[in-house]
């Protein structure tokens, strides 16, 4: 029974932060059409920056783990904004070319990350309450994945609320639906196009500091490595459906969690419940129906 | 300049380069700085074969993508087929060389057959994703190590034993040299051969418009997997060359930054251009090859920081040149070069890329 | 009568192939301007050209200022409001956030909107995507007119109503042409009798008749030349109620 507890909340942590990822690719796809690859950039870099953060002020304390978390998600959404701004608006409506794009940002900056902080990963040892444990039903779970699944509940709440309370939600939520007839109600949908990568790079960057917390080390690789389960996570979502795209993340994850620790074969069973989604139903969990 | 060339003065052309590819480990022409020394040496003729055998390979993802306009972001898999699976039967049976190269390549023509029936079920994005997926289950697989068979990260290098003498060891890297030539040569017609077939002509209106053939009695499907598959079962041809030369594998041959290094190749280039994929990877294997060795010399490591970080990673001067030729060559290096030398402003824009869907 | 809206030698592409050969025309301050032509002829398309919804060259004069080098956003804002063939609503979202979205000013017209269709008050918390197709034309005529506009342009918007419906959406046209002009591509040649003031006949991409309505529409064999139609048949489509 206590296996099961850790597995089940070990796997809603992950479950959280491909959630960070996921609904900001999912966003950025739905409404734009452009596949991301660059989303884990935003993540890797938000990590270093929080790592660098709570290196100077200490990672184990409260103000550190909020202070780097806000230097992440600030950091992430920086660095999403510009990316939109200078190098997906030129390519405006040529969407291979834009994903083609942030392919080579992609590599561009994985390579950069590297000659900055170096290749390998770097551990970090946090001490203090995110490393304890609390038990659930005699299950030790690490309080770092409390941290997680309530900053991706949090994260989750504040898009909703966004996109059904305001303006702007209401012009992403059509737009996903039907991006031409948005521009025919006199609306420019560019600044939304801004909006989405801002918001996915906050919640990129929180999940980068997050997922530093939760492996315990940065890395170059750390986001790359994270945004393959994302690409899974909102296929089988639905691209473009932030509800599937945390459906999708929990499914995913928990499945991932007992299919290594039973089988040992985690990431294999991954790709073949996305291989089984995509031949059953193509447009995932909740998505629209492939035009 | 592709349709100038598929005339007969490009045969003489193409007949010329290839002569002159054949001799160059015979002559002695200096490296200029691209081949770390004179043409006749092991280093240079290693660094020639390893472009080589790079651009058979982009000329495979040119049909995948350039030709049938598939997106895949897994073609990787089917090399590291021709890679791996060579290791491992020379590693773990006594099958002479030829005959397990033929084994292998029956692998991948099965596996580039079975994983393509379903990736094709899907198509756009969702087929880039599917791609990715399996490459990345094969990623995890090798790195994984059953039963100590793909040596996990350490990577597997080549057991010799029944490797003929005269393609082993550094002194007959000018034989695998010609080996490579072969392959680049072999694959290169068979490109060819397939752009001007029936099947090339058809995928490539499935390309432009897949309702249409579908209207016309024509059989998307089967066409798309039938490109899918033989530019698979070519990749893992190039895998099984490639491990020769390198005599080990690594999983970074799986990975999914190779695949992407292979659609920046044919993206450099141009897309939709054989050319295009030809020299696209020709300036990617050269630059990312020559620019460590430049990143070493002491005018890079003496400057400050925030210059010598960036020159002294090639990836992200190479990353940096593909945004540049992204947005602002449309068509690619090739594209750009024609501009050039015919100075005609009204060249035919290429729509290749808004077909893939 | 100066025109508010010129067309000059309009062409539109869409996925590199030419949708709209060479069309100009003109349509007054106001009335009913429609637009006919068999299906295919690039009547859709002309007004996807005009909105730069499709690229496009050519000349396009609003109320004398250039807007074929304009955004489609800005083109809307300028006051052309736009009804897109099969109406378009967004499927998920409810009646009243799709009027909400679509209306720009300070005070939205959402009280001569209601009176013109109060099923849409009634039905306001409803799913666009769970009403009939008249009723979702209905919402798409009540995004255009939410606003105050200087010119509508109208897409089929009687295609696949049941007949009862076509009359519906027939008067609330007639009642919104008495305050701005319409530009309106219509099938239905009964609606366009009791509408239009002038017809402008497209076929093959090229503009081949322009003239008053009544003088075209009397003409029973002028009409089987331009339009393949007889006026015996006056909706050639099927009806789906």
């Amino acid at each position: 029974m206590s296996t099961f507890v850790l597995l089940l909340i070990t796997g809603l942590g992950l479950g959280a932060l491909y959630f960070l990822i996921a609904s900001g690719l999912s966003l950025i796809y739905g409404l734009m059409g452009v596949l991301n690859f660059a989303h884990g950039s935003f993540l890797t870099l938000a990590a270093f920056a929080g790592f660098e953060v709570g290196r100077r002020v200490g990672i184990s304390t409260w103000t550190g783990l909020f202070l780097s978390l806000l230097v992440g998600a600030v950091v992430g959404a920086v660095f999403a904004a510009l990316t939109e701004l200078l190098l997906i608006r030129p390519l405006y409506k040529r969407h291979i070319e834009q994903v083609l794009v942030t392919v080579g940002l992609s590599l561009a900056t994985v390579a950069l990350f590297e000659g900055i902080w170096g290749p390998d990963p770097i551990f970090m040892q946090a001490s203090g309450w995110m490393r304890q444990t609390t038990d659930i039903l005699g299950a030790p779970i690490p309080n770092d994945r409390f941290v997680s699944i309530a900053a991706a509940l949090l994260v989750l709440g504040g898009l909703v609320l966004f996109l059904n309370k305001t303006r702007y939600g209401l012009i992403i939520r059509a737009g996903v639906e039907n991006r031409a007839m948005v521009t025919a109600l006199g609306i420019d949908v560019r600044k939304a196009f801004t909006l989405v990568f801002t918001i996915g790079g906050v919640a990129a960057g929180i999940g980068g500091v997050l997922a530093s917390h939760y492996f315990g080390y940065v890395s170059p690789l750390l986001g790359g490595s994270l945004l393959i389960f994302a690409f899974i996570v909102t296929v089988i979502g639905g691209m473009g459906s932030l509800a599937g795209a945390a459906i999708a993340s929990v499914l995913v994850a928990v499945l991932q969690q007992f299919a290594n620790f039973y089988l040992g074969v985690g990431d294999l069973i991954v790709v073949l419940l996305l291989a089984v989604v995509l031949l059953v139903r193509p447009q995932g969990l909740l998505g629209k129906a492939a035009a | 300049m592709t349709d100038k060339l598929s005339g007969r003065w490009g045969y003489v052309i193409g007949a010329a380069v290839v002569l002159l590819l054949v001799f160059l480990p015979l002559l002695n022409i200096p490296g200029l700085g691209i081949l770390p020394g004179p043409t006749y040496t092991a280093g240079s003729m290693h660094l020639m074969a390893f472009t080589m055998l790079m651009v058979a390979l982009a000329l495979t993802y040119h049909l995948l993508f350039g030709v049938a306009g598939l997106l895949s972001f897994g073609h990787a898999l089917y090399f590291s087929v021709g890679v791996y699976g060579l290791a491992i039967v020379m590693d773990r049976t006594d099958i002479p060389l030829v005959p397990a190269a033929l084994l292998v390549i029956v692998i991948g023509i099965a596996v580039a057959n079975v994983l393509g029936a379903i990736s094709l079920r899907v198509s756009g994005i969702s087929f880039a994703m599917v791609t990715l997926a399996f490459a990345q289950a094969a990623n995890v697989l090798v790195r994984r190590n059953p039963g100590r068979v793909t040596g996990g990260d350490e990577g597997l290098s080549l057991r010799t034993a029944h490797v003929p003498d005269f393609l082993v060891g550094v002194v007959n890297t000018r034989n695998l040299y010609w080996v490579a030539l072969a392959v680049l040569v072999v694959v290169y017609l068979i490109t060819v051969w397939l752009e001007n077939s029936r099947l090339g002509h058809s995928v490539a209106a499935v390309r432009e418009n897949e309702t249409r053939v579908r209207v016309l009695g024509g059989r998307p499907y089967l066409v798309k997997l039938i490109t899918f598959a033989v530019a698979g079962t070519l990749a893992t041809f190039v895998g099984i060359v490639y491990l020769l030369l390198q005599s080990g594998a690594s999983h970074t041959a799986t990975g999914t930054e190779f695949t992407l290094s292979l659609l920046v190749m044919v993206v450099l280039g141009g897309v939709g251009k054989r050319w295009g994929a030809i020299l696209g990877a020709v300036v990617y294997t050269l630059l990312d090859q020559r620019l460590v060795a430049l990143a070493q010399s002491p005018v890079i490591a003496n400057l400050p920081p925030f210059l010598h970080i960036p020159l002294s990673e090639p990836m992200f001067l190479l990353g940096t040149l593909f945004i540049l030729v992204v947005i602002f060559l449309p068509g690619g290096l090739t594209s750009a070069l024609e501009r050039v030398t015919r100075r005609r402003t009204q060249t035919v824009p290429h729509r290749v890329l808004e077909d893939v869907t | 009568m100066s025109a508010l809206l010129t067309v000059k030698n309009l062409r539109a592409t869409v996925a590199g192939q030419q949708v709209v050969e060479d069309v100009s025309f003109e349509v007054p301050a106001t009335g009913v301007t429609a637009v006919l032509g068999r299906n295919g002829v690039g009547k859709s398309s002309t007004l996807k050209g005009i909105l730069g919804l499709y690229d496009r060259t050519g000349e396009v004069t609003f109320d004398g200022a250039r807007i074929d080098r304009e955004p489609t956003h800005r083109i809307v804002q300028s006051g052309i409001a736009y009804v897109p063939e099969d109406r378009e609503v967004f499927t998920m979202l409810t009646v009243e956030e799709n009027l909400t979205l679509a209306a720009r000013q300070a005070q939205p017209r959402w009280d001569f909107v209601h009176a013109l269709f109060p099923e849409l008050a009634q039905r306001a918390k409803q799913r666009a995507g769970t009403l009939s197709g008249g009723q979702q034309q209905m919402v798409s005529l009540a995004r255009a007119l939410i606003n105050d506009n200087r010119l509508l342009m109208v897409d089929e918007p009687t295609k696949g109503l049941a007949p009862k419906i076509v009359n519906e959406v027939g008067e609330a046209l007639a009642e919104a042409s008495t305050s701005v002009p319409i530009l309106l591509v219509e099938q239905n040649l009964k609606v366009i009798k009791r509408l239009a003031d002038r017809v402008v006949v497209i076929d093959a991409g090229r503009v081949v008749h322009t003239g008053p309505a009544g003088e075209l529409l009397d003409d029973p064999d002028r009409i089987q030349r331009l339009l393949g139609v007889s006026t015996e048949a006056h909706d050639t489509r099927e009806a789906h109620p």
